[in-house]
């Protein structure tokens, strides 16, 4: 999983001290943390704002946000998990501006639960991707985590995509774990129940 | 065990994070409730199929002029804080 190679076999003493040499004004240390994460970054801010030239902008102000304030970093919880939720504020202001009409935030609950009840009860072809090209499986993937309401998405997206721990997304968005898990259990069903649209078994795919 | 508590426990029992007693109790139900074996494995399908297919990519070119940016505007704001820091100096020396 490309989502957080970056983050494999880079021992956390390096990170503290590029994040105190950064925090002494050295920018070079700095670029040297920007390196490590800016495709999650861009990534995360992408999947929330779903606009390219949001995506880029929040990449920008994120990092540079994180620099100018990296004194009040306490180091309690990980760099990445500190700037993950600067991205985050930044992405879902930016989504705001876009949509005022609704109001968007993390803490965002829809009062239902029916979004989240199983209702297309059909098993999957044995090799889903199988069943349409690259380009149309990149499509129905991106059209259906689109119309997940924006608390979902965030969720699903740093749970389930970039591989956060269900405490380090809490951390990151300023939630409890509960509502983490209560959001992200509505997320994957929801995505489920549209994907089977598209996945489920069709006459000829062979019986289980 | 009924449905409705199954499905509360699947995130848990997906992620792994469960107990002996609880994981064994949800295993029982899947053998003889055919819904929620169902929905347990393409909700498994769904989580696996998002982590296999990447669907955000930043190209190398956007990525350097995305860093570039940000290394002048950190060191912009450094330089800022140096001269305010000089002026504050000159105002009240020593201090």
């Amino acid at each position: 999983m490309e989502a957080i190679e970056s983050k494999v076999g880079e021992p956390a003493n390096d990170e503290t001290k590029l994040v105190d040499a950064a925090r002494s004004g050295d920018v070079g240390a700095f670029e040297q943390l920007v390196r490590r994460y800016d495709r999650n970054v861009f990534r995360i801010a992408q999947h929330i704002t779903q606009n390219r030239e949001d995506a880029e902008d929040v990449v920008q102000d994120a990092f540079l946000k994180a620099f100018q304030n990296l004194g009040q970093f306490q180091g309690q919880s990980k760099f990445y998990t500190w700037l993950v939720r600067i991205a985050v504020n930044e992405a879902l202001m930016r989504l705001r501006r876009r949509r005022p009409e609704r109001m968007v935030s993390i803490d965002e609950d829809v009062k239902t639960e029916d979004d989240s009840i199983p209702r297309e009860i059909a098993d999957w072809s044995p090799n889903p991707e199988q069943l349409y090209n690259q380009g149309e499986l990149k499509e129905i993937l991106q059209k259906t985590i689109q119309g997940l309401a924006p608390s979902f998405r965030t969720v699903f997206v740093l749970r389930d995509v970039e591989g956060l721990s269900t405490e380090e997304t809490a951390d990151a968005l300023g939630l409890s774990v509960p509502a983490v898990k209560s959001r992200l259990l509505r997320a994957r069903l929801q995505l489920r129940e549209r994907l089977t649209k598209y996945f489920k078994r069709r006459n000829g795919d062979g019986q289980k | 065990m009924k449905c409705s508590e199954f499905l509360k426990e699947l995130t848990d029992y997906l992620d792994g994070v469960i107990d002996t007693r609880t994981k064994a109790e949800l295993e029982e139900h899947l053998h003889w409730c055919h819904n929620c074996y169902v929905v347990c494995n393409t909700t498994q399908k769904t989580i696996e199929i998002y982590r296999d297919h990447q669907l955000v990519e930043l190209p190398d070119d956007l990525r350097s002029r995305l860093r570039s940016a940000i290394v002048t505007k950190c060191e912009q704001h450094k330089h800022d804080c140096q001269e305010a820091h000089a002026a504050d100096e000159k105002k009240e020396p020593g201090k």
